[in-house]
């Protein structure tokens, strides 16, 4: 286990650099020269120059991108150009708003999909089967920035039942989560439709069923244990598109996290701020998918069995 | 049967509304104020926007740019990334090393966000989108190519064709090609719905074609400001999206099923 958390662990970071020195190239692809793009053509030359120098523009690429690790390192990853603020504390504040959605989506995604999953799977083929189904093909083909609007439409004006946008209470997080959950939840309740079906066919549910014990006792106590595990990966792959979904949703309804913040540091031309926004959502989703993996050999031997050998 | 010609004849719908959008007889930039926020109506099916502009007209402005940058992307991604994955799994070694961290360094950028990232430093108009898109896209074209191509490599007729001398390129395109092509194909109608998405919402949050250009994701955006007095306003460019994206989710599932691919995209 321990090889195997060092050898994860390894590739992560690998991984975790490459997506640096990506975010660091990022800057050198703004059409024409950046500094005069972030300040605006009528700055003054010598602003020009200050800002070239301070986010060291004048220097070669490599030196650059060593500094820009070193940086990294030390957590030190410069100044807003909009707010003059440090980088680091704009995202300490942003970051747990985030979370906290991601979080609330996340409960939600698998609160629907369970039954949902549930049902399909043990009456395949009928009609509470199909309708899952058509459930799951409708929550994937309906993008965020639509299911946002109609949600507001229907349970802010409408109805009157949660706040339009903004983060006021408890209330205000229900249409967020529930736009960025429902998306993720179509495809878990596919994934646990077609895990728990493929463990229904298994002998020690016909032992189980032979035993004498109720149908809702051999899927929650025996099929529902071996069926999660399939069903654990997608969530953490799904967590990409969770955090990339996470953006438009925030922007939907102007809540103020880490999306939000990329997209104004796009509309501020603030380059500095817009890196370390996609930096700390890449990161996050490295980080998750690594734990998921190791959960995943920790939970299951025949992992990482398969990978050392 | 349904399955099939309903999401057919809709995307034929879509299809002919972008192609033929240039020779009908279309307004979508006409300002007319009076007509402002105007419901459904004899003069317009759909009604007026913001700024009096016919809202069908619009849609259909949209479907064209919708139609432009998804098959632009699905092009440049499928076309980059099968060369791509196919040359690294033939070269093996260090190349294919280098090509397997890059995938993996592409792929820890949860989707859309390099493609906002991107466009968002690029700066709008479509030929960014369409650079920002195919950026993200090629990586699913060229990690299915290079599976599908290691599993061919070893095959007897792609063996016997290297020790007849055939060169690189012909032993790629006309031997391992056609063998892989059925895969690719089903991850470009994926591909395709998550494209037609992905534009939308970069126009959505500003990103895509600019004013007065029409796309379905920037009409929503204009519409969700006039929601409580003119809900038309997002309910049908949303719905003309919805019902393109289940479309081809729905046929690119009925395509899985027809060419016998497993699904690619969970493994």
């Amino acid at each position: 286990m321990l090889r195997f958390l060092a050898s994860r662990i390894l590739s992560a970071l690998v991984v975790v650099a490459g997506v640096a020195c990506l975010v660091f190239l990022l800057i050198h692809l703004v059409p024409g020269d950046p500094v005069e793009v972030m300040l605006g053509e009528s700055a003054r030359p010598a602003d020009r120059e200050a800002l070239r120098q301070a986010l060291g523009l004048d220097k070669p690429i490599p030196v650059q991108l060593l500094e820009y690790f070193e940086g990294l390192g030390s957590l030190d990853l410069g100044e807003s150009l909009h707010s003059k603020r440090p980088i680091v504390d704009i995202l300490a504040e942003r970051i747990p708003v985030t979370a906290q959605l991601a979080l609330a989506a996340l409960l939600v995604a698998v609160a629907l999909a369970i039954p949902l999953g549930i049902i399909a799977a043990v009456r395949p083929r009928s009609g509470y089967d199909a309708g899952a189904m058509v459930f799951a093909v409708l929550g994937v083909s309906i993008p965020n920035f639509v299911m946002g609007p109609l949600l507001i439409l229907v349970f802010s004006f409408w109805l009157g039942w949660f706040p339009v946008s903004g983060k006021e209470g408890f209330g205000s997080l229900i249409l967020p989560a529930l736009t960025l959950g429902t998306a993720m939840s179509a495809i878990l309740a596919r994934m646990v439709r077609s895990s728990l079906l493929e463990v229904m066919r298994e002998d020690y549910i016909r032992t189980a069923r032979a035993k004498g014990l109720g149908e809702f006792q051999v899927i929650t106590h025996h099929a529902m244990k071996n069926a999660t595990l399939p069903v654990i990966t997608i969530l953490g792959l799904q967590l990409g598109t969770l955090l990339g979904g996470a953006v438009i949703t925030e922007i939907v309804f102007s809540w103020p996290g880490v999306g939000q913040l990329t997209i104004e540091s796009i509309q501020n031309r603030d380059y500095p701020v817009l890196q370390a926004c996609v930096l700390v959502i890449s990161l996050a989703y490295v980080v998750v998918n690594t734990l998921t993996d190791v959960f995943y050999a920790w939970v299951d031997p025949r992992i990482r069995i398969g990978e050392s050998a | 049967m349904t399955r099939v010609w309903l999401p057919a004849m809709l995307l034929l719908a879509w299809l002919a509304a972008a192609l033929l959008a240039p020779v009908l007889p279309l307004d979508p930039n006409q300002v007319q104020l009076p007509k402002v926020l105007e419901g459904p109506g004899a003069g317009a099916w759909l009604g007026h926007d913001e700024l009096g502009r016919p809202l069908l007209d619009r849609i259909i402005a949209g479907a064209r740019t919708s139609l432009l940058v998804a098959l632009s992307v699905v092009a440049i991604s499928i076309l980059v990334g099968t060369i791509i994955g196919m040359i690294s799994a033939w070269l093996g070694g260090f190349w294919d090393h280098l090509v397997v961290r890059l995938i993996d360094v592409f792929l820890a950028f949860p989707g859309i966000l390099l493609a906002i990232a991107l466009a968002g430093i690029l700066g709008p108009g479509i030929e960014n989108v369409v650079f920002a898109l195919a950026a993200v896209g090629w990586v699913g074209f060229a990690r299915l190519a290079r599976a599908q191509t290691l599993s061919y490599r070893h095959r007897e007729h792609v063996l016997a064709a290297v020790a007849m001398g055939s060169g690189t390129t012909r032993i790629l395109f006309r031997h391992v090609l056609p063998l892989i092509a059925a895969p690719l194909i089903v991850e470009a109608t994926f591909g395709l719905a998550g494209i037609i998405v992905a534009e939308a919402g970069l126009s959505f949050l500003g990103l895509g074609v600019q004013p007065p250009d029409a796309s379905w994701g920037s009409v929503i955006r204009a519409g969700t400001r006039y929601m409580l007095v003119a809900p038309h306003l997002v309910v049908l460019p949303s719905l003309a999206l919805m019902l393109v994206v289940l479309s081809v989710n729905m046929l690119g599932d009925s395509l899985r099923d027809r060419l016998d691919v497993k699904n690619t995209r969970l493994a």
